[in-house]
């Protein structure tokens, strides 16, 4: 079916995410939305599959002007959409899971609705258990659950945010390859993206958003990276490069160590590393395999079930948040709102969360104000940040936030830093500058242990790289080592 | 002779419990759905009383009770009014209706103080049930809101886990956005859910002032819309375990009851007192167990379409 966005506007309270936007797609064609973070993709998706209203602007669907006032009559009209954050209820059942919104006997019937549910999938290569529950998947596997039930529901368009953001590489190239065939039967499929590699792959054609605006559609054929790159960021980027120097003495030591997780018994098995002074190494894998337990062990805010932790050889697995901190050790966690920083408070209150014990801050258990601003604004000042520093940072962009967490982390040269996806939802200028920052971090010798999903961001910045899987680490491989294939197998739990 | 006294305490002990059943088995319907009524006791109130004066000027049983069903119900439409499609605080809004229940039913009922109900619920025995040795006496000589309550549960179970309109309720209890982009009208079926839980309310009142205790004083729930709510969490919002659970509250109930009646020397303050100390241990030992066991993931949370969800 031909879509039509015309003219599309659409504001929110804080900001205006799309100043009419035109997009165009076509059946048989895999067309790609690329795009920064911020720039409207998700938002222009969202109200094509009925999610969103847009202020002005109309939508097209098969020469027809549709209007939908809830996603059950985009649905109804054959749009699809997988979202970046999966719509599926974790404690249900695959099957059941797929019964959602769908019409049928009031009565379900668990082996006749599992059993269809699988040898629909088996027709389609979208290998799942329909009687597992959504939250013991993995995301790729939730992921095909998702394509499975736009295919159930006989999708005529299909719309993927970010399909790739949970995929291995070899996962992603199996999805490529499913899409190409869903087009080929006469479908329309869009997805979302910020990758200009796998966009110039696997796309026929490609349209570029920035700021809310549809730039340029170009055919993937006729397009290069750099001009998609420059199409998509509006300026020149300069990548930091890296230069590591000699790695020095052994700084962070992680001796067999094992986490107990949330949903499972164990999410860390028995890891093992060392990072030096100096030294950036990266750890690899599919968010779920245990990054996370990991790093929050490591910053005290999870119990361990055994093994040890040392900085400086100084053991610090029972050691309090406080000790480690005072030990010199930083974390910038996954979550920044919620874990790094208090969205309530200033930026200069929360610059100081981690000092305001020492003098000059405070005497006697009394802040004192000036103090606190004048260190705020020299560490403002120092990574050379332009943010109020009497506002709430809540109301801060992420990369904002971003910054404002690393000028606090690494204001006292800590002797080793946990990184948790530290680029996660930034604009390409704001990754770049993080990547500064723990490059500068590096030079002063500074230990670094860089947890993330995001290969090309462990291959710029790793000298080591550890590839974490179901809680292990199955590998660790030197920079001369590095090599993506490779690399996508041992994500995916294959043998080195 | 000794026998003959414990199924007369297992007996007393269903018909004391029925009331919770009605009310927790409700109050499990809301919640699946996402909304937090801590209403339970206003809307019991309500029932109790509308039911009671219905009684009193009809004497029409059978309208009584649908009555009660419908005021506690339109009590239940309030905080549906205001918290799913005006996003007010559940937590907040529930509490006030308690309180407006309370006012509401004592200001109603203030003439018909002392005055019995010329018709009552009384037991009817069933034919060949009521014969079974043991279990006759105790479940099958009470009267015919007991037996709709031997029915409601295993309906109420029945519909959640296996029928589509319970997988849909259930869904926009877990994960309201995501029944939402899925084509579900998360509040058609988040009303649907607070008005069924209202209702059952409303008959867990009208069950006190027509069948147990038949008569309409102040506030004579006495706190059994919370003991409903607490056996909600007990009973990891499973309505047949909340059921067992609301049979062992009133068996502790009816045991205080018996002991006062043998003339035991225990005050009986500590006595009143026992059914709700048991229920406060029950759920500290349960919730110490497991951290948060069956909780719908998205319960006392408010959806609207565009907003951003963390
Ligand atoms: N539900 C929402 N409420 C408020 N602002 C939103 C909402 N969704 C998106 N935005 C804002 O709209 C802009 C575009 O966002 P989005 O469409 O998600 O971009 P993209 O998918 O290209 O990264 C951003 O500034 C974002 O903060
Ligand atoms: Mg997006």
């Amino acid at each position: 079916m031909d879509v039509y966005l015309q003219d599309i506007r659409k504001a929110f309270p804080e900001t205006v995410a799309l100043h009419g936007v035109s997009f165009e797609a076509r059946p048989g064609e895999v067309h790609a939305l690329l795009g920064e973070n911020g720039a409207g993709k998700t938002t222009l998706m969202n109200i094509l599959a009925g999610l969103y209203q847009p202020d002005e602007g109309s939508i097209w669907l098969g020469g027809q002007r549709r209007r939908w006032r809830s996603p059950a009559h985009a649905i109804a009209a054959g749009i699809g959409m997988v979202h970046q954050h999966f719509k599926l209820v974790p404690p249900l059942t695959v099957h059941e899971n797929l019964l959602l919104g769908v019409r049928g006997p009031l009565w379900l019937h668990r082996r006749r609705d599992a059993a269809r549910v699988a040898s629909l999938a088996r027709e389609h290569g979208l290998d799942v258990d329909p009687l597992a529950r959504v939250w013991q998947l993995s995301m790729g596997e939730r992921q095909r659950v998702e394509l499975l039930r736009l295919i159930l529901r006989d999708a005529r368009v299909l719309v993927l945010d970010e399909p790739t953001s949970v995929l291995t590489p070899q996962e992603s190239q199996a999805l490529f390859a499913t899409l190409r065939s869903l087009a080929r039967s006469g479908r329309t499929v869009v997805f979302i993206s910020h990758k200009l590699e796998e966009v110039l792959r696997a796309a026929d054609r490609i349209t570029v958003m920035r700021g809310g605006r549809a730039i340029a559609t170009l055919r993937s054929q006729d397009a290069r990276a750099a001009d998609l790159a420059a199409l998509m960021v509006g300026r020149h980027v300069t990548p930091p490069q890296p230069s590591p120097p000699p790695p020095g003495a052994p700084v962070l030591e992680v001796d067999r160590l094992t986490v107990p997780g949330d949903r499972r018994p164990l999410a860390v098995r028995e890891v093992t590393l060392t990072v030096h002074a100096g030294e950036i190494v990266g750890v690899a894998g599919v968010a779920g395999n245990g990054q996370r337990e990991l790093a929050e062990a490591l910053a005290g805010l999870r119990p361990i079930a055994s093994g040890a932790v040392r900085l400086d050889g100084r053991p610090l697995e029972r050691a309090t948040v406080r000790d480690r901190i005072e030990a010199g050790l930083a974390l910038i966690p996954e979550d920044r709102l919620d874990v790094g920083l208090v969205g309530e408070m200033t930026a200069a209150d929360n610059l100081i969360l981690k000092s305001y014990r020492q003098p000059p801050l405070s005497r006697r258990g009394v802040l004192d104000p000036r103090a606190v601003r004048a260190r705020a604004r020299a560490a403002l000042g120092r990574f050379s940040l332009a943010v109020p520093a009497e506002a709430p940072v809540r109301l801060l962009s992420g990369g904002m936030l971003q910054r404002l967490l690393l000028a606090r982390e690494l204001a006292e040269a800590p002797r080793a830093v946990v990184a948790m996806s530290p680029t996660r939802g930034l604009d390409v200028g704001a990754a770049a500058d993080v990547h500064r920052a723990l490059l500068e971090a590096q030079s002063r010798g500074t230990a670094t242990l860089l947890l993330s999903e995001d290969l090309d961001e462990l291959l710029l910045l790793a000298d080591r790289l550890a590839v974490m899987y179901d809680g292990r680490i199955s590998a660790i491989l030197k920079r001369a080592e590095f090599d993506r294939p490779r690399i996508g197998l041992l994500m995916a739990g294959g043998a080195a | 002779m000794t026998v003959h006294v414990v199924l007369a305490w297992l007996a007393s002990a269903v018909a004391a419990g029925t009331p919770l059943v009605f009310a927790a088995v409700g109050e499990i319907v809301a919640e699946r759905g996402g909304v937090f009524n801590l209403g339970v006791e206003g809307m019991m109130l309500v029932g109790a009383v509308s039911g009671f004066i219905v009684a009193v000027h009809t004497r029409d049983l059978a309208l009584a009770i649908a009555v009660a069903m419908g005021a506690a119900a339109a009590v239940a439409l309030l905080l549906a009014v205001l918290t799913i499609t005006l996003g007010a605080d559940q937590a907040v809004t529930g509490l006030t209706l308690t309180l407006f229940g309370a006012g509401l039913s004592s200001f109603l009922g203030k003439p018909y103080i002392g005055i019995p109900s010329p018709v009552v619920f009384r037991p009817v025995p069933l034919p060949v049930l009521g014969d079974v040795p043991g279990l006759g006496p105790v479940l099958f000589q009470q009267n015919l809101l007991v037996y709709a309550s031997y029915l409601l549960v295993p309906a109420v179970w029945a519909a959640l886990s296996h029928t589509r309109p319970g997988l849909a309720l259930r869904a926009a209890g877990e994960d309201a956005a995501t029944a939402d982009a899925l084509g579900l009208n998360v509040a058609a079926l988040r009303y649907t859910g607070v008005l069924t839980g209202g209702a059952l309310a409303g008959l867990a009142g009208a069950y006190l002032s027509l069948a147990y205790t038949p008569a309409w004083t102040d506030n004579m729930t006495s706190g059994q819309g919370w003991i409903a709510i607490a056996l909600v969490i007990f009973a990891t919002w499973n309505p047949l375990r909340a059921a067992a659970g609301a049979y062992l509250f009133g068996g502790v109930e009816a045991l205080g009851f018996r002991i006062q009646a043998v003339g035991g020397t225990t005050p009986s303050y500590f006595l009143r007192m026992l059914p709700y100390l048991f229920t406060l241990g029950v759920l500290l030992v349960v919730t110490m167990r497991s951290r948060r066991p069956g909780v719908p993931g998205n319960l006392g949370r408010p959806y609207f379409r565009e907003e951003r969800y963390g």
